[in-house]
């Protein structure tokens, strides 16, 4: 099959290579860029475990091929948090309110959670379920999850008023 | 807390956050996926896509051919037989890795493809030519048994797995004749299944100079799968090392490894580079075991009072086609501990179980929940039918503080339980008698709102001198004072790092931080039975506060010695011995732990250097946890749709470790159990194709379907080292029950009778058209 060059900004990093036009973003960015942070569950859009951000935007990266996102500036869960910054607001109120036990699905749910706040700043609960319910947990029963949510969203609110 | 606690308990009973979260959170997990190996090759699987068919041939010159395909296996490449896991009377066929002559199932592997990436050994699996001769299957369990129905398993001659019946009892005859009424149903499981969001996976490297095979994967008991693929691979069980790190869930279906996952070691064998397999979604959802596909007809015979007078069950199992778990584990289960939490005088039971040319049966969080699925439902359906309220019905059939010891028909006994207590609790947490006046008022405007109830009590952790009951735990006293535990546990999510830390902290006297669990692989842990049937907390929390309290008692005797006082007189708090009461007079734990590494001139007569110690430990034969559950909902009369109001659980688990890990495995468990009852079923049509082979067509419960889980607790501690129940299927078992009954509930008006699931929108309004009809 014939290979095609594809560049692409991952977490601040530029990863380029020459890759089969089948291969996944999540592929690549697992294998060929070796964050293995991002995972998958079932490969069809459905679970939302393989979400990233591509140009900001939640995607899920099952769907997409890497030379697709030839370009973009691409953000994985390595990307946020951690290092000498600590966990974010969103990852610190997972840990707070256990909204994680395998932590399979994490990943896919932090990425998804911190794009939510960013663009909707006081979430009623509602749209924190529904925004929630792209992506599939087995573990937690949502719990955990959802009440980390609330917390991080009312962190965000009041760090911004003060 | 246990009598015999060694420092105070500051951290057991906490809700202290995890210590496995960080890495979690910021992508530092190391799922078996993650593990790249030098030279790794991948492997996929050519699998059968017809459920009974006759192998004419196999042509992989193909896929050979295919630039980075390495190897390809089949049943001709002689895969050693599989051993059993355990004796069994059964029936049971033989089991090779790959299918030999006959494929039994859509989904049976037939070859394993070996290729240089994942792309490349899937597409070499679309050119194996594999040519069936397809033969008529048995799908339905239900008629496996009749007469001339085709055999899964030619050399058993029968699709008898096995069964069993109590003996003939004319007294239970006769209670079914003295009763006021006799109700009788055939409550239908549904087939669905594990589904933890990592699929099963393997990494597999053979260093055949060193006779040393290292298997990372994705399982839940490193030391129960050492020893089983040792003894399939003909490899001594020290020359196995098995790792998992971090494991997506696996709730029963990792437990036991089945042919497919032996195939991956086998062919990791004859290869000269490590091996990776990773089941994808429909694998996992069509090879991967199923569960839950039973029915029960169930009688019971009842007084005007309400009070159960006797309750006979049949009970019939589908197996499929390579059962993962012995025959006789589920439908024993349900025969020894029925009636739960109810006193009922007579009781008799028959089951049997049948192969069929499907998916193999395998265990899943409450292999047996069919036992309490199908007294709940009847119980509501015993109330409805004699006009009493269903809270009263349980209030006055549940065994109580006095009844105990209560001991079963089956021999078994009930003790320390408190299902009456939970039954109260639930009902007043759910605000049971307002939520009859709400519903009363939807109901004359024509609205379905319904509640229901579950009790049970759950056998975990069983022990009884079995492997499964024992367990090990080495603490270590690093010569830095650190403190290192290694114990033979398996989590998939558990919380283990966190939890068995905080006994250790506790125990010992240091801080919590001070406290490293390691576990998930056999090269450092003890023996020990992994994470599987609610065991890790009762028998892993036990003795790993043995094993800290004896590590206690050195560090004391070393102080005493050094500080010329007598041990009984130290304590040792915070990682610091002092004379109690004096605190002036002390030593830092790593004055103590230099003298034991570093210092052995001055070590006391005797005693040996280094502080490390191990026990091992039997737990007694089960230790019962119970609970009751309170499901409302609201069933719309124009779509079906179940909308999930309120959900209450009332449970017992004794003593908890933290209660913040404790509610967590509830709220997993009872959505796994709402999931079950509501969406999740894997159909399969006549000529035996599985029909939900994807997440677009299996539903699995989202946030927006689940409503509030609210949790009680009462603390009956347990007989057991440190007062601990299992908890952690517990919420699936409930929440099947619960479920089916506040759906049941809603319908009630319309004369509608619930026997089977899932609840689905189009089953319900089918029922609720049939009703107005
Ligand atoms: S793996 Fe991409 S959505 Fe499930
Ligand atoms: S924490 Fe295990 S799947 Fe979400």
């Amino acid at each position: 099959m014939s290979r095609q060059q594809v560049e692409m900004t991952v977490n601040g990093r530029v990863h380029a290579g020459e890759v089969e036009p089948r291969l996944t973003l999540v592929d690549f960015l697992r294998e060929d860029c070796a964050l293995t942070g991002t995972h998958t569950g079932c490969e069809q859009g459905v679970c939302g475990a393989c979400t990233v951000l591509v140009d900001g935007e939640p995607m899920r990266s099952c769907l997409m091929f890497a030379v697709q996102a030839d370009g973009a500036q691409v953000t994985t869960i390595e990307g946020i948090g951690g290092g000498r910054e600590g966990l974010t607001p969103v990852q610190q109120a997972f840990m707070d309110n256990h909204g994680l036990q395998c932590g399979y699905c994490t990943p896919g749910f932090i990425v998804t959670v911190e794009a939510f706040l960013r663009d909707t700043p006081s979430p009623s609960d509602e749209q924190i379920r529904e925004a929630l319910s792209g992506n599939v947990c087995r573990c937690t029963g949502y719990q955990g999850i959802i009440a980390a949510v609330r917390q991080a969203a009312d962190q965000l609110a009041a760090e911004a008023r003060s | 807390m246990s009598a015999q606690t060694g420092g105070a308990a500051r951290f057991v009973g906490a809700s202290v956050k995890r210590r496995e979260d960080p890495r979690l959170l910021t992508g530092g997990g190391q799922f078996v996926d993650d593990v790249q190996l030098p030279g790794m090759l991948h492997a996929a699987f050519v699998r059968s896509p017809l459920a009974s068919a006759r192998i004419a041939s196999i042509d992989t010159q193909a896929a050979l051919a295919v630039p980075g395909v390495v190897a390809i296996f089949t049943g001709a490449d002689d895969f050693p037989r599989l051993p059993p896991w355990w004796p069994s009377e059964a029936n049971v066929p033989a089991q090779h890795p790959l299918a030999i002559e006959d494929v039994r199932f859509v989904g049976d592997p037939v070859a394993i493809v070996i290729a240089e990436s994942r792309y490349i050994a899937e597409d070499a699996c679309e050119l194996v030519d594999v040519a069936y001769e397809a033969r008529t299957p048995i799908v339905d369990y239900r008629a496996a048994g009749e007469e001339g129905a085709p055999v899964v398993h030619a050399e058993l001659g029968t699709n008898l797995v096995a069964e069993m019946a109590s003996p003939p009892d004319p007294a239970l005859e006769a209670a079914f004749a003295g009763s006021d009424h006799v109700f009788k149903e055939t409550i239908k499981s549904h087939r669905y299944a594990a589904v933890p969001m990592e699929t099963r996976g393997f990494v597999a490297s053979w260093n055949k100079a060193g006779g040393e095979l290292t298997v990372h994967m994705a399982g839940q008991a490193p030391h129960v799968a050492r020893a089983y693929f040792a003894l399939s691979l003909g490899l001594p069980e020290h020359a196995v090392r098995v790792i998992q790190r971090d494991v997506g869930g696996g709730f029963g279906q990792k437990a036991f490894q089945a042919r497919d996952d032996m195939a991956v070691l086998h062919a990791a064998m004859r290869i000269d580079r490590p091996l990776k397999w990773i089941e994808d979604r429909q694998e996992n959802l069509t090879a991967a075991t199923h569960s839950r596909h039973e029915q029960i007809t169930i009688e019971v015979g009842v007084n005007n009072d309400g009070l159960l007078q006797a309750i006979r069950l049949d009970h019939v199992l589908d197996a499929g086609a390579y059962p993962a778990m012995p025959a006789e584990a589920d439908p024993g289960l349900v025969a020894a501990w029925f009636p739960g939490p109810y006193k009922v005088p007579h009781f008799g039971f028959r089951n049997v179980q049948y192969y069929t040319n499907t998916t193999a049966r395998g265990p899943y969080r409450g292999p047996w929940l069919i036992e309490t699925t199908v007294r709940e439902t009847m119980l509501d359906i015993v109330a409805r039918g004699i006009g009493m309220d269903p809270a009263e019905v349980r209030r006055r059939n549940s065994i109580q503080a006095a009844d105990q010891p209560y001991q079963l028909h089956s021999g078994i006994v009930f003790d320390r339980v408190s299902p009456a207590e939970t039954l109260e609790q639930a009902v007043e947490m759910a605000h049971y008698a307002q939520f009859r006046e709400e519903q009363a008022a939807a109901r004359a405007e024509g609205r379905l709102l319904g509640i229901g109830i579950a009790s049970y009590i759950e056998p975990t952790a069983f022990g009884g001198g079995r492997s499964m009951g024992i367990e090990a735990a080495t603490i270590r006293i690093e010569p830095s004072g650190k403190v290192t535990c290694l114990m033979g546990l398996g989590s998939y999510g558990h919380s283990v790092e966190t939890t068995m830390a905080q006994v250790v902290a506790d125990e010992l006297g240091v801080a919590f931080e001070d406290v490293t669990i390691v576990q998930g692989d056999t090269a450092s842990a003890p023996v020990g039975g992994g994470n599987l049937g609610s065991r890790s907390a009762v028998i892993g929390g036990a003795v790993a506060g043995m094993s800290a309290r004896k590590a206690r008692a050195k560090i004391l005797d070393l102080a005493g010695h050094l500080m010329e006082a007598a041990p009984d007189d130290l304590e040792l708090v915070d990682g610091v011995v002092s004379v109690k009461g004096s605190p002036a007079s002390s030593m830092a734990l790593t004055e103590i732990t230099q003298v034991a590494y570093n210092g052995a001139d001055r070590l006391p007569e005797g005693m040996e250097p280094g502080i490390e110690e191990t026990t091992r430990w039997s737990a007694p034969f089960v230790t019962h946890s119970n609970a009751t559950h309170v499901c409302m909902c609201e069933v719309d009369r124009n779509t079906g749709l179940v909308k999930l109001l309120d959900y209450v659980v009332s449970e017992d688990c004794g003593v908890m470790i933290n209660p913040m890990v404790v509610e967590g495995q509830i709220s997993g468990g009872v959505v796994q159990g709402i999931g079950g009852a509501l969406l999740e079923h894997i159909p399969y049509d006549a000529d035996g194709n599985p029909l939900a082979v994807n997440f677009k067509d299996y539903l699995l419960p989202v946030a927006d379907l689940i409503p509030e889980i609210r949790i009680g607790h009462i603390v009956t501690p347990s007989d057991t080292p440190g007062g601990h129940k299992g908890a952690g299927e517990g919420g699936t078992i409930g929440g099947v029950a619960a479920t089916v009954n506040a759906v049941a509930d809603a319908l009630a008006p319309l004369g509608v009778t619930i026997t089977e699931q899932p609840l689905s929108p189009s089953r319900l309004l089918a029922l609720i058209e049939q009703a107005s009809a």
